[in-house]
């Protein structure tokens, strides 16, 4: 069995499962924010019209609940919203609750790493759909709706359909400028963005093994892009130190047996790789930066739980040391203690000395939220990882999605511009 | 499951009508079902909501919903009055909100099957024999049927009402 199976199996108490196998399985960790929480509150409150009162929850210990697209609050409404979620957590005794302002607090698939909340070999469900970032820590992590993630609130346990999984190796040196990001784009335009719909991409290959707990997140988080149900790392001692800067907690970690079978398998060799942009209006639309060289551009965004993890900070401030940026720039790092890092290793005085902007840690104008949606005609390079029309504002606008290099080297000249032609 | 469907067709023959487009970003925040439904489809055609009728049936292209999690996707275009989308593939959580709510159905049917049907075309669709009838051109087309865990959900009509 593959790691994502032998995770389900676990949970569903199995000796043996096989793709397409429909399962009831446990869930150990389940997260909600400030969008997918009221939407969560709102089905209990429709199943209380009909007479199924939630009286408690079948585990406070094991919801953990964080407030990231509309903080600062944008309006009344996402006031309000926060308001619904602190009532919630308060009456159903869910203590991790991470609040704008109060400490510790930034974007649910940043936390989920950051502050350890998900375990290797756990399975781990979120109302949101990069929900399957996380998955990168050795997790069976996947998104769910409100109704779903209501059912597990209530039961603990929710249904799977087994997935195939896809491995894709990804072999070879990592030249300058290079990021995960360039390869989750690559790989995305090969397959499409429903290549891997339903199934499991599980990534694995000694240029895998070297990537830092971070750049394989940005791995497992793009997977939503191509469709998929789960992301997957197979833990490692990568995993483990990574782990152990941030909690004492036991934990069993699975990895995938010997002659496990895969769906297909796929080798990407890194060797040659260019910095990669992803055109509008899909991630999977994809070119050499070099290719789109001279692309006008009105605004870098450099934010969201992709591109704003301290390394995508650290990233992208070598390149802006030292120099101006030429457009509107915006840095919102992807939470409060990533923030706090980033100050003590001098990354925001880069960013600010260079002219741009340093916004709280927010999911922001990544789903157009608030915090500088683009406007009509307006062009974006962003770090995020969606570009579908209208997804970070007018829906006459475009976004460029590409890597923290590839971003500040553009935020430097205006035009898409490849980090190595940068004089 | 004992149960024929009976509508007209809006088409939108475009592959990956994703959750963006389906219900965007900044109404997100809402959580009341009817004002949702002013605001379905709105990416793509503005005027969706009025044309809709109760017991109406969307047919599109592969991938239908793909994008974000957002409940709000299948909320709002049920609330038009939608009762089954007709598409060759579904993204995962798209269909499983649609299903685990009791929202409406993902009919998956082949991209041949999309072709034939046109807007404005009335349907009988008929969930126990996984037939489909198209009664404006007098033509019939199969459907994928429901796996049978889902298939007790829809009886049920959602995750919640199921017990198993
Ligand atoms: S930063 Fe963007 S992709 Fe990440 S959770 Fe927020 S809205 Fe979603």
């Amino acid at each position: 069995m593959t790691i994502t199976e032998k995770i389900l199996a676990r949970a569903s108490g199995r000796q043996q499962l096989s793709p397409g196998d429909v399962v009831f399985a446990k869930v150990d960790k389940v997260m909600l924010h400030d969008v997918s929480g009221p939407g969560v509150i709102k089905v209990f409150s429709e199943w209380e019209k009909k007479g199924m009162k939630l009286e408690k929850i079948w585990d406070p210990d094991r919801v953990w609940v964080t407030e990231d697209h509309f903080v600062p609050a944008a309006d009344r409404v996402s006031a309000e919203n926060v308001i619904t979620l602190s009532n919630f957590t308060k009456q159903y005794g869910v203590k991790k609750h991470f609040k704008y302002g109060l400490g510790q607090y930034g974007i649910c698939h940043t936390l989920s790493h950051e502050e350890a909340m998900v375990l290797p070999g756990e399975v781990y469900v979120g109302g949101d759909s990069h929900t399957n970032t996380t998955g990168a820590m050795g997790a069976f992590a996947a998104g769910l709706g409100h109704t779903d993630v209501a059912y597990v609130l209530m039961n603990g346990q929710i249904w799977f359909k087994v997935p195939e999984t896809m491995l894709f190796k990804v072999e070879g040196p990592k030249p300058a400028h290079i990021m995960a990001k360039d390869i989750i784009l690559k790989i995305i335009g090969e397959i499409g963005t429903d290549g891997a719909n339903y199934r499991a991409m599980q990534f694995a290959g000694d240029a895998v093994k070297k990537l830092s707990m971070e750049e394989r997140l940005t791995l497992t988080n793009m997977t939503t892009e191509a469709g998929a149900k789960n992301g997957i790392i197979e833990p490692d001692e990568t995993t483990f130190a990574y782990l152990r800067e941030r909690t004492d907690a036991k934990y069993v970690p699975v990895k995938g047996d010997e002659g496990a079978e895969y769906a297909e398998t796929f080798t990407i060799e890194t060797a040659r790789m260019e910095p990669t942009v992803a055109k509008p209006f899909s991630p999977g639309n994809i070119s050499a930066a070099r290719e789109l060289q001279g692309t006008e551009l009105d605004k870098a965004y450099i934010g969201s739980c992709t591109g704003a993890k301290l390394e995508d900070l650290r990233a992208a401030a070598k390149i802006m040391k030292g120099k101006k940026v030429k457009i509107r720039t915006e840095v919102l790092p992807a939470a409060q203690s990533i923030y706090m890092k980033a100050m003590k290793e001098g990354l925001i005085e880069i960013f600010m000395e260079s002219g741009a902007i340093v916004g709280p840690p927010t999911c922001g104008a990544c789903c157009g939220a608030h915090m500088g949606v683009l406007g009509k005609g307006e062009v974006c390079i962003s770090t995020t990882n969606r570009n579908f029309p209208g997804r970070m504002g007018h829906v006459e606008s475009k976004t460029y999605l590409a890597s923290p290099v590839v971003v500040a080297a553009s935020a430097l000249t205006g035009r898409i511009t490849d980090p190595r032609d940068l004089k | 499951m004992n149960q024929t469907l009976k509508g007209r067709v809006h088409k939108y023959d475009r592959d990956n009508i994703d959750t963006d487009v389906i219900i965007p970003g900044p109404y997100l925040k809402i959580h009341d079902h009817k004002e949702l439904a002013k605001h379905a489809l709105e990416g793509l055609d503005p005027k969706f909501p009025e044309k809709v009728q109760a017991g109406d049936f969307l047919v599109a292209g592969s991938n239908f919903g793909c994008g974000s999690s957002r409940e709000h996707a299948p909320i709002a275009l049920s609330q038009t009055g939608i009762r089954a989308i007709l598409a060759p593939t579904f993204a995962r959580i798209f269909y499983r909100n649609a299903v685990d709510g009791g929202y409406l159905l993902p009919i998956e049917i082949d991209k041949e099957t999309v072709k034939k049907i046109s807007d404005r075309d009335e349907l009988e669709i008929d969930i126990a024999y996984n037939t489909i009838r198209n009664v404006t051109k007098n033509e019939q087309y199969p459907m994928k049927p429901f796996p049978e865990l889902i298939a007790k959900i829809v009886e049920a009509g959602g995750l919640m009402k199921y017990r198993p």
